[in-house]
């Protein structure tokens, strides 16, 4: 509770998210969250809170860290800045959600999380969060390498030379089907 | 390159820069026709592509307002994008994969071979495969198609490793890196493909033919071609006695104008060369220009598609090289034992993390999507692409009440699977998880079909007038003057790629047409 105060004291001080961020990590998962929520438009901190686990819920990746779902956030947020029907749509899925259970959705189970959002998957508030975070977390280069994906080649000369063959659990193909590189 | 004026109706004026009206460029800018090339896209360069899936679709694909009706998966998922098609110079030959088959001698006659098929609009084309044989020669050698004219195969990837050593545990045959139009070794002035694995998104080695940086270079070298970018076509316009005589189109500041026309060839790809010919309707011709049978915008064929990607315990990196060189051959017979008719091929395929997750399983999320997009470099994939049935009520119509920026109806794309469509799809699943699990996948996933990339049939071709648009030589039934230059001209889709049967119908009506001019008879 202390350290919250301290955070929303920081918040409400308009220090930078950078050094809000960073004097807040020692607050582990939710740190990136707060000083995330200093920076955004429109978004409140507790709708913030309940985004970030919607989308992580939605799209489980336990190889993913928080800021790589606070970047769906943070999209949805510039959507609803410029927008006002996407900020209803979120400030009013985001109430509803956290009454589904009696309790912060955040606070639930994962199981808990999964039934509720099984229960509201036609809903347009959980649509708006899964169809963005299709673009706004696959398409973050910055997570590509953890799937395995190595992205643009053309600067590297391509995969000619960098293992476009390099498999080599199954039998090389005979030449006739598979010629060899020139 | 040559500048025409606009009330110069000596010209002969080209819709569209893709496969069939690039190709008609050049080919009749060789024979000494001048040619106006209007293109709605911009004039990209190689360097102007990008490796990155979605800033290059963003760049190229065509995004003009398109609305979906119908049962088809796509109107749910992707309702307002019917086709992943190009609006560039170039059209589609940016983004295309490069496979570059000919239609089977069957396919040409499948009202005959397959008999009727209920609801089913199907129809021999008006030309045989052995007419049709010197232009694919032709177009084998103007593309650089490999296993033709002493090109040799690329070398296989590794997605196409697991594709070969699952098809022959089941006893598949003829099963090779495919013919594909992409340099095994540099020809032509263009370099030898590098295996960069972004052939989707515009070939950044030009190892990949395209009209862009081929065909339109070589008819600009001819100086009779005049190629005017962003100018997109909103009319085709006819005199009293009903010949095409000009094209009315948008500039990039949206000012229109009009180009006066000797003869006028269409090739906006399917949906928006039926929708040009509709909006086009007259006092003369309410029903749209060339529409006397009304088939024009009907029969609208996408392929039977669908792809398969196979989990397994092992890395594979399918993203590496060519998108889809990898082919099995064997189930593009006509068997009707297998309980459909007509054949489909089964082409390697990779998609990069971004184009996986929109397009895996469109709308699927949770724990199973996950962890199939955790396994994503342990992923090989192959697209199952197949003949899929004519019918009359797959159609392209103006929208009642959408309009587009220039004011005009915006087309709607109407699609409801056959049930043979059905049935040889799941035929393909059912093939394509047996040959990844042959080989050890532990999940064989089944991706529906994505926003269509072939694009057939609109404006067929028809031996009586009744039963299509235009006739063996893409040349109108009502309009001598007017022509039919893409895939609409398709009187059936065949199990293959479509774009050399494009290329190689464009050279055939570019002799065609160049001899009619000739002989004063256009």
């Amino acid at each position: 509770m202390k350290q919250s105060n301290v955070a929303r004291r920081r918040f409400l001080q308009g220090s930078a998210a950078a050094a809000a961020g960073a004097s807040l990590g020692m607050l582990g998962p939710w740190a990136d969250a707060l000083a995330a929520a200093a920076s955004m438009k429109v978004l409140s901190r507790t709708e913030v809170a309940t985004i970030l686990v919607v989308a992580r819920r939605t799209y489980p990746h336990d190889r993913l860290a928080d800021k790589f779902y606070m970047g769906v956030v943070a999209t949805l947020d510039d959507k609803a800045a410029g927008d006002s029907e996407t900020a209803k749509l979120l400030s009013h899925g985001v109430a509803r959600i956290n009454k589904a259970l009696g309790k912060p959705f955040k606070d639930a189970s994962p199981e808990q999380q999964l039934a509720v959002l099984r229960g509201m998957q036609a809903d347009g508030f959980f649509q708006a969060v899964r169809g963005t975070s299709i673009t706004a977390l696959y398409g973050n280069k910055e997570l590509w390498a953890l799937f395995g994906y190595e992205g643009s080649s053309y600067e590297f000369g391509g995969y000619l030379h960098r293992g476009f063959n390099d498999l080599s659990w199954l039998p090389d193909p005979p030449e006739t089907a598979s010629p060899k590189p020139e | 390159m040559a500048s025409y004026d606009k009330n110069d109706n000596s010209v002969a004026v080209i819709i569209g820069s893709g496969a069939g009206g690039g190709t008609l460029a050049n080919e009749l800018c060789q024979k000494g026709v001048n040619v106006v090339l209007l293109e709605a896209g911009k004039r990209y360069t190689i360097d102007d592509f990008v490796n990155d899936e979605w800033p290059a679709f963003g760049q190229t694909a065509w995004l003009d307002k398109r609305t979906t009706s119908g049962t088809w998966r796509v109107a749910k998922d992707f309702s307002g994008l019917p086709a992943w098609i190009c609006k560039a110079v170039g059209g589609s030959t940016v983004h295309w994969a490069g496979a570059s088959l000919r239609l089977q001698e069957h396919e040409f006659r499948v009202g005959t071979e397959y008999g009727a098929v209920k609801g089913a609009n199907l129809l021999d084309w008006p030309i045989t495969l052995k007419e049709m044989e010197p232009y694919y020669a032709k177009a084998e050698d103007n593309m650089g198609v490999t296993r033709t004219n002493g090109i040799p195969g690329l070398p296989g990837n590794n997605n196409f490793k697991v594709m070969h050593a699952g098809a022959m545990k089941l006893g598949y045959k003829g099963v090779h890196t495919g013919r594909m139009a992409i340099n095994s070794h540099p020809r032509d002035g263009r370099n030898a493909c590098q295996q960069l694995g972004f052939c989707f998104q515009g070939c950044k080695m030009g190892a990949k033919w395209s009209t862009l940086y081929s065909d339109i270079p070589k008819a600009e070298a001819t100086g009779r071609l005049e190629l005017r970018p962003q100018s997109h076509v909103l009319q085709i316009q006819h005199d009293k006695s009903g010949k095409a005589n000009g094209v009315l189109y948008a500039d990039k500041d949206g000012n229109q104008h009009v180009q006066k026309a000797r003869i006028v060839c269409v090739a906006g790809n399917s949906i928006e060369t039926a929708r040009l010919l509709l909006n086009s309707a007259s006092s003369t011709f309410a029903d749209g220009l060339a529409n006397s049978s009304g088939q024009v915008g009907r029969n609208y064929m996408r392929h039977m598609t669908g792809s398969v990607y196979g989990i397994f315990d092992k890395p594979v990196n399918m993203h590496r090289g060519t998108t889809m060189a990898g082919i099995i051959t064997d189930e593009s017979k006509h068997n009707p034992s297998r309980g459909f008719v007509g054949g489909y091929e089964m082409e390697t395929l990779s998609l990069g993390l971004p184009f996986m997750a929109a397009f895996l399983n469109p709308g699927d999320w949770g724990p199973g999507f996950a962890s199939a997009m955790d396994a994503y470099n342990h992923m090989a994939g192959m697209w199952l692409v197949g003949e899929d049935m004519p019918q009359e009520s797959n159609r392209i119509t103006l929208h009642a009440t959408e309009k587009d920026q220039y004011g005009m109806p915006v087309p709607d794309v109407h699609f409801d699977d056959h049930p043979n469509d059905i049935a040889m799809r799941e035929h393909a699943y059912k093939q394509g998880s047996a040959v990844y699990e042959a080989v050890g996948a532990k999940r064989a996933l089944r991706t529906p079909p994505y926003p269509s990339t072939h694009n057939l049939g609109t404006c067929r071709m028809s031996a009586a007038a009744k039963d299509g648009v235009c006739n063996k030589w893409g040349q109108t039934h009502d309009i001598d003057n007017l022509f039919i230059s893409d895939g609409s001209q398709f009187t059936t889709g065949g199990a293959e790629n479509p774009t050399l049967t494009i290329v190689a119908l464009a050279i055939r009506q570019a002799e065609y047409i160049a001899g009619q001019m000739g002989k004063g008879a256009l």
